[in-house]
């Protein structure tokens, strides 16, 4: 036997009953019960195993959650699997969180792949999509055939360490993690096949659906300026010369903090710009173009500004992921607040 | 307007006493053409190299790629505004060295040019891993201007592939295409019935290195305006673009615009191609208001059905597109639009910088900040120096070993964003 599997369910279909036996405790039986006997033999195959089946009532998992989870957690990891697979639980509401929740904490906490599935309207669909892989099942158990053919192919090449297809090949609920793939025509061609649809009003299918976009609304006005501190942030890659923490030209994985205390001019003798987005000339030669502390200082002097901040932080915005642009700032804007900053003025490039 | 490409096929490269085409093998003279490009006194050295499909060969880092091609009849000649007098191109009969590639290559500014392998895991997403090319390692004066680098290095390239182009004036073509655009008043009378579809090619003009010509001219001066599609394929759009290599547009695919032939291949059947609308991706938002503005203005001019819309570039020039597409379908007009993905390594993250719900038809070349490894190659043609801070690349991307670890960035042209590539993402 090449690989352990534990297999997740719940009580009903551990075979200890229905709704009246849902406050069941977590617990652990040897081997295969119920749907884990036709996904264990579609498993085989590939010489894996459902070692061990852990179950738990659906009211007790949910009502007990803390307990639960942690018990459910400590009897998969005696086992030691390669992989742990939970449900399907269909449209069974409790039971699919259950499976989500596992599923996603087995993999989170004991770094061990795991699989489940569901219906693609179970509420535990949504909370728990982009934690775990959850194969896309119909509404009722009517569906278990479907669902085991489904589930083994992945669970073997998970259990193999083989990258994952798309949702669509491989038929999980789209984790809104992006994938790439080779597809059959050159982009072109799907370009004017897409149109030749959409002008036909015939469906078809997005390549990249739009995200609900994340829009800023931009703070009330400073009211008092004159006694306002106020920083300087960029993200236009200005940086000590040097780059001495290495930020990268495009797609930055970390940001900056310096210190501008006592300077008044960005000089090209000690400051550049990292940032691999741009003609990077006029930046280098001068740097307050892109982080402008020279003037900052003619207003503190002209007292149209309380202080300008001794730090700034800086990152470059080139090909930076957002999510990790966020990020920076919720980390970097606290130690802001901390330090009695009343606004920033945000530069881009 | 009818333009007949004749495609004579190179299978190999070779360096000869005499630059010329035989059996498919093209032979290029060294000398002449470090003459040529050194006839540019802010040049110093021009070291001419070889690189073939399936060789273990990287060249780092790329600025341009262009296809030579000729004019054998008609009017102009190819790249006009830079290798031939400003004059009407896209009419008559142009011969092409299909499967030959020119690329330049030098530190124009370190961190914005790519690199092309030629075998391994790198060679699958660039188109220029199966093209025999002929790279110019081009190293200027001291102390010369970025810009004034980049301009010696595009009208080198250009210059090469217009002295290799002539190489098939003579030649037979071992394949002919034919591309015929009626005008817009005679396409509707023999096509009445069929959706009228135009192409909106957005063109990188940030400036600062970030520039695209148009018969000369730089796109950031330019109003929104319209273009025969055959003229592309005479070179009237050549790149002068220093940014990620994975989504700008070389020369050599302006000059095989794949939006523009697959809208012929459907051209009488599925729908009417009315033309190519050329708009710009200027930095102020005065200059994207206005471009998108006469985009959408042109598409009513032309009383269109539906148009696709291909980007250049990314961030920035995200709101250009979406602005595009949003006035554009605003005006009753059905849209796809081309792009890529700057979703996190993780692919977690969002990937454009701006969103709009018209925007429901997208085609995406690809997550262009997934992480590859590129084994090491037995040879480099230019210099593994800038792999490091290369747009895609980290402070010891470039392993001890000679392998780079990077972001698909780094690999020119990988997610192209007028499709010329079977990259995608979902």
């Amino acid at each position: 036997m090449a690989y352990k599997v534990v297999h997740y369910i719940n009580q009903f279909y551990a075979g200890i009953g229905g709704e009246e036996f849902a406050t069941t405790e977590p617990a652990k039986i040897a081997g295969v019960k119920g749907p884990g006997m036709a996904l264990n033999a579609a498993l085989k195959a590939a010489g894996a195993e459902i070692v061990a089946t852990v179950y738990c009532g659906d009211s007790y998992f949910a009502e007990n959650n803390e307990d639960a989870i942690t018990r459910v957690l400590a009897l998969i990891k005696e086992e030691n699997p390669d992989l742990v697979i939970c449900g399907p639980a269909f449209n069974a509401g409790r039971y699919g969180v259950a499976c989500g929740q596992v599923a996603a904490e087995v993999k989170e906490k004991l770094g061990v792949p795991t699989l489940t599935g569901m219906y693609i309207e179970n509420p535990g669909a949504d909370m728990y999509k982009s934690k775990t892989i959850i194969m896309e099942t119909k509404n009722s158990a009517a569906g278990m055939r479907d669902a085991v053919a489904k589930m083994a192919p992945v669970a073997i090449k998970m259990l193999k360490g083989e990258e994952l297809g798309s949702a669509k090949q491989e038929g999980y609920i789209p984790t809104g993690i992006r994938k790439n793939l080779f597809e059959n025509e050159r982009g072109a061609k799907r370009a004017v096949d897409m149109l030749i649809k959409k002008l036909a009003g015939e469906e078809f299918e997005t390549e990249f659906p739009m995200p609900e976009f994340d829009r800023v609304a931009p703070n009330p006005a400073v009211k008092d300026l004159a006694h306002a501190t106020i920083a300087l942030c960029t993200s236009g890659g200005i940086v000590p010369k040097g780059n001495p923490d290495h930020i990268e030209s495009s797609s930055a994985s970390h940001y900056g903090k310096y210190s501008i205390a006592g300077v008044n001019d960005l000089d090209a003798e000690h400051w550049q710009t990292a940032h691999g987005g741009y003609d990077p000339s006029y930046a280098n030669a001068d740097a307050d173009r892109v982080l402008p502390v020279d003037v900052m200082r003619e207003f503190e002097k002209e007292g149209k500004i309380g202080k300008l901040y001794d730090f700034f932080y800086t990152t470059v915005g080139n090909g930076t992921a957002v999510k990790n642009a966020k990020k920076f700032a919720a980390e970097y804007a606290q130690e802001l607040k901390a330090n009695g900053v009343d606004a920033v003025i945000m530069t881009s490039t | 307007m009818k333009l007949e490409l004749g495609y004579i096929y190179i299978k190999d490269v070779q360096f000869g006493a005499k630059s010329e085409v035989k059996d498919g093998t093209l032979y290029v003279n060294k000398e002449e053409i470090q003459k040529l490009v050194l006839e540019d006194e802010n040049l110093v050295s021009c070291d001419v190299d070889l690189a073939r499909p399936g060789e273990s060969v990287r060249i780092t880092p790329v600025k341009d790629v262009i296809e030579p091609r000729v004019k054998v009849e008609g009017r102009g000649g190819v790249f006009p505004g830079w290798m031939h007098k400003v004059d009407t191109v896209g009419e008559g009969k142009t011969n092409v060295l299909k499967g030959a590639a020119v690329v330049t290559a030098g530190k124009v500014v370190g961190f914005q040019e790519g690199i092309i392998d030629m075998s391994g895991e790198g060679a699958k997403y660039t188109p220029f891993s199966k093209t025999n090319n002929v790279v110019l390692v081009i190293n200027p004066i001291d102390n010369l201007e970025a810009h004034d680098y980049e301009h010696s290095l595009r009208v080198a390239g250009l210059k090469v592939a217009t002295y290799l182009g002539e190489l098939a004036r003579n030649l037979t073509p071992d394949e002919v295409k034919v591309y015929e655009h009626e005008g817009v008043l005679e396409g509707y009378k023999k096509y009445p019935d069929l959706p009228r579809v135009a192409y909106v090619l957005m063109l990188q003009s940030q400036g600062l290195l970030h520039d695209t010509y148009v018969y000369g001219v730089d796109a950031k001066q330019s109003l929104t305006t319209m273009i025969n599609p055959t003229e592309l394929f005479d070179g009237a759009i050549v790149s002068g673009n220093c940014v990620s290599a994975c989504d700008k547009n070389p020369t050599y695919i302006h000059e095989n615009n794949p939006v523009v032939e697959e809208l012929f291949a459907q051209h009488g059947k599925k729908l009417n191609f009315v033309g190519v609308i050329i708009t710009n991706e200027n930095v102020y938002l005065a200059d994207k208001m206005r471009s998108s503005d006469w985009s959408a203005k042109l598409c009513k001019f032309l009383n269109l059905d539906g148009a696709i819309v291909s980007q250049e570039g990314f961030g920035n020039p995200d709101t250009d597109l979406i602005m595009n597409c949003k006035k554009i379908e605003a005006e009753g007009v059905k849209t796809v639009i081309i792009t890529d993905e700057y979703a996190g390594q993780d692919g977690s993250s969002q990937s454009l910088a701006d969103a709009d719900v018209a925007a429901n038809a997208v085609v995406t070349g690809g997550n262009a900040n997934v992480v590859i490894h590129l084994p090491k190659m037995d040879k480099v043609i230019g210099t593994l120096d800038y792999v490091d801070i290369i747009a895609g690349g980290w402070s010891g991307s470039l392993q001890p070993d000679g392998s780079i670890i990077a972001e698909l960035q780094v690999i020119t042209s990988a997610t192209n964003e007028q499709g010329y590539n079977c990259l995608s993402a979902r």
